[in-house]
């Protein structure tokens, strides 16, 4: 029920919130924010879809970028070929070719993986992942090399009569297609083949004694959510009407595997707070700092230890409690562990930023400034301060986190009598 | 016709012979236990037969039709359903979905990804009969990992009979349960395999004799004795390599 109104939110939000900041005087829609939101729509499919394979049906694949770059890529073609009225496709449908290219690629390589279970399967997909890459450079009729490849959006052949010019009108196509795309995936975990896959999942050769073949709920699995990452892809052609190597390469696959699990994998919508959470982070921590990757990756092998479920499962952990109406006890130990937590973040982020700008910042010249005072970087004031605040704030959080973890366990066996 | 035959089926592990020979014949609707002593392959041969592992040398045949060269699947499709004498259920699936997803092939459902779940009434009630049978109804939404260890146990032979298989194959079900849940099972089992052939492994002596028409014992890999219960209890050979040793 909760989540049900959590979805309408997001909706609302996503529908609404360009006009939040829209600049009334100028009539112009704020460009950063239309495309941070852009990109948000397209890496929730690519996130979600991906969890197709490591949430629901356990297979850890590192080649998932493949399928949204080659929907990426068939798009750019597509829409050339349109642009010379040689395809008469509208430009609402034209996603969904995208995700058919990708269809098409995962039924190839999904043949060959399916057939691995485990290691040998994480292994084949990383072959694949490097193949394509390296055809993405080789290839220059299709994938245009280095420079990627160029298209134009306004094909002038839209249901709607749009000629998507401006930012706003391709940014309603991505959260159109991203509804599509997020209410299929859904769908797919109420049927037969979604339910097998997680049984699959849980227990690989219990499947074969019900009658299932575990290697054919696999293969249409994987095939399926190459469709839906082919129409990530595709939307990210629209977008930026340019796509090169990064959108086929290993890094978005490593990407798309960090949304799913920072956002939780064990709940349908943990991606999609991956995603959101990655993207944001992305646009709005690289544009301050040089270092978010560190940040991104410090959180992630966080999650790994202390939240395997992700945010999603965090989340859902408290649900019993909450039911149980006794959400309210654990204020006073969720407030403990702000400053302490504020303490940690702060050194840490101090140390990784003095760091970075010893190095690459002294290399492009640039200074550290703070609430608009430079800092010295190489004076040891700033060095200790951070120092000290990330160890006292680290031991003083450990001691919080014992305590918090002491009243959690009592609430939760409270509220499970 | 018989249900199910072993025709000199052999199976090799590396060097050492683990199954040496063995021939049965089990009509349809027989209920056959298979006794012998720990480590005689009684396992195993539940794996041969059920596909699990590939025989070395032999033939297996399922209502005389071959079956040794098939995958576990296209076994079980053919009416031949098994289960573990180690838990085997999907731990982070529901009861209810775990006896669900044990009907969905033998209903004709397949690889669907079209036909949502919550729509199938006829699949719904089935899948809610079988909690009922099985007495798990109330513990219907909780995680089967979760489950006691006696419930998992009826869970298990409920998704070995839910597709309604003709050959049920049980690898000691009342293994490691206390008196009274080994007469609850034992009821479960005969309740809900009426009308099918069983073929069972089981150590509890008091459970064979109650339940077999049928009794083979193996050890070593080798069939020394099959017939009807008294015949076996009465057969020298039984007595000296197992029987006796048992019931001293
Ligand atoms: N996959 C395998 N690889 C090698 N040896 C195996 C394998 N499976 C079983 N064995 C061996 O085969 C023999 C028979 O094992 P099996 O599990 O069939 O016995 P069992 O009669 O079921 O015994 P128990 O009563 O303990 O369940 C044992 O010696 C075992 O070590
Ligand atoms: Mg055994």
């Amino acid at each position: 029920m909760k989540s049900r109104w959590l979805i309408l939110v997001l909706i609302a939000a996503a529908i609404a919130l360009p006009w939040g900041f829209y600049d009334w005087s100028h009539h112009r829609h704020d460009g950063f924010l239309i495309s941070v939101l852009s990109q948000t729509g397209m890496m929730i499919v690519l996130a979600l879809s991906y969890n197709m394979l490591l949430g629901q049906a356990g297979l850890f694949s590192l080649c998932h970028a493949t399928f949204f770059g080659i929907g990426g890529y068939a798009m750019v073609h597509f829409l050339n070929a349109a642009g010379h009225d040689e395809l008469p496709v509208p430009m609402e449908i034209m996603p969904l070719l995208a995700g058919l290219s990708g269809l098409g690629l995962a039924i190839l390589f999904g043949a060959m993986a399916t057939k691995q279970r485990a290691t040998a399967f994480a292994m084949i997909t990383l072959g694949i992942g490097e193949l394509m890459a390296t055809a993405a450079l080789m290839f220059h009729h299709f994938f245009g090399g280095e420079g990627g490849v160029t298209t134009d959006r306004m094909i002038d052949n839209s249901v709607f009569g749009l000629t998507y010019a401006s930012g706003i009108q391709v940014y309603y196509l991505i959260v159109a297609w991203t509804l599509i795309a997020v209410a299929l995936m859904y769908f797919l975990t109420l049927t037969p083949l979604g339910r097998m896959a997680n049984a699959t999942r849980d227990n690989y050769e219990r499947a074969q004694f019900i009658g299932y073949d575990p290697r054919m709920v696999r293969f249409i699995q994987f095939a399926l959510s190459g469709f839906f990452a082919g129409i990530g892809g595709g939307l990210y052609a629209i977008t930026y009407e340019i796509v090169t190597f990064d959108a086929l390469a290993a890094p978005l696959s490593a990407n798309a595997l960090l949304m799913a699990y920072i956002g939780g994998t064990t709940v349908f919508g943990g991606p999609i707070l991956g995603a959101i959470l990655i993207t944001l982070l992305q646009s709005g921590v690289s544009l301050l700092s040089n270092s978010w990757l560190v940040y991104v990756g410090v959180m992630f092998i966080g999650m790994v230890i202390f939240a395997p479920s992700g945010l999603a499962g965090i989340i859902q952990a408290h649900g019993p409690i909450q039911r149980a109406g006794r959400l309210g006890r654990l204020t006073v130990p969720y407030l403990r562990l702000v400053l302490p937590a504020l303490a940690l973040l702060l050194g840490f982020v101090g140390l990784v930023e003095l760091m970075s700008f010893l190095t690459i910042g002294a290399a492009q010249g640039k200074k550290l400034i703070l609430f608009g005072n430079p800092i010295d970087v190489h004076a040891t004031v700033p060095w200790v301060v951070s120092s000290v605040s990330l160890v006292v704030g680290g031991t003083w959080l450990r001691f919080e986190a014992a305590v918090f973890h002491r009243v959690w366990e009592r609430l939760s066996a409270e509220v499970s009598r | 016709m018989t249900a199910l035959s072993l025709r000199d089926v052999r199976k090799n592990f590396g060097p050492t012979e683990i199954i040496r020979g063995v021939s049965l014949d089990i009509a349809p609707g027989e209920r056959h236990c298979i006794i012998g002593p720990n480590g005689a392959g009684k396992t195993t041969c539940f794996n041969l037969i059920s596909g699990r592992f590939p025989i070395s040398s032999g033939e297996i045949l399922l209502n005389d039709q071959r079956i040794d060269t098939l995958p576990p699947h296209k076994i079980n499709r053919l009416g031949l359903s098994r289960s573990f004498q180690i838990t085997s259920i999907f731990h982070r699936l529901s009861v209810f979905e775990n006896l669900r997803c044990a009907l969905l092939w033998s209903r004709g459902y397949r690889y669907s990804f079209w036909s949502p779940l919550w729509r199938q009434k006829a699949l719904n009630e089935a899948a809610e009969h079988l909690l009922e049978e099985l007495n798990l109804a109330a513990r219907r939404d909780i995680l089967a990992g979760l489950l006691s260890y006696a419930e998992q146990r009826a869970l298990e032979i409920g998704m070995t009979i839910a597709g309604g298989a003709s050959v049920i194959l049980l690898d000691e079900p009342t293994a490691g349960m206390s008196n009274t849940e080994t007469d609850y099972a034992m009821a479960l089992i005969r309740r809900v395999t009426q009308g099918k052939t069983l073929l069972m492994v089981e150590h509890d002596m008091k459970v064979v004799f109650d339940l077999a028409d049928t009794i083979t014992v193996l050890v070593y890999g080798q069939v020394i004795a099959s017939g009807p219960p008294e015949a076996v209890r009465a057969n020298r050979a039984v007595q000296e390599a197992y029987l006796g040793a048992l019931e001293e």
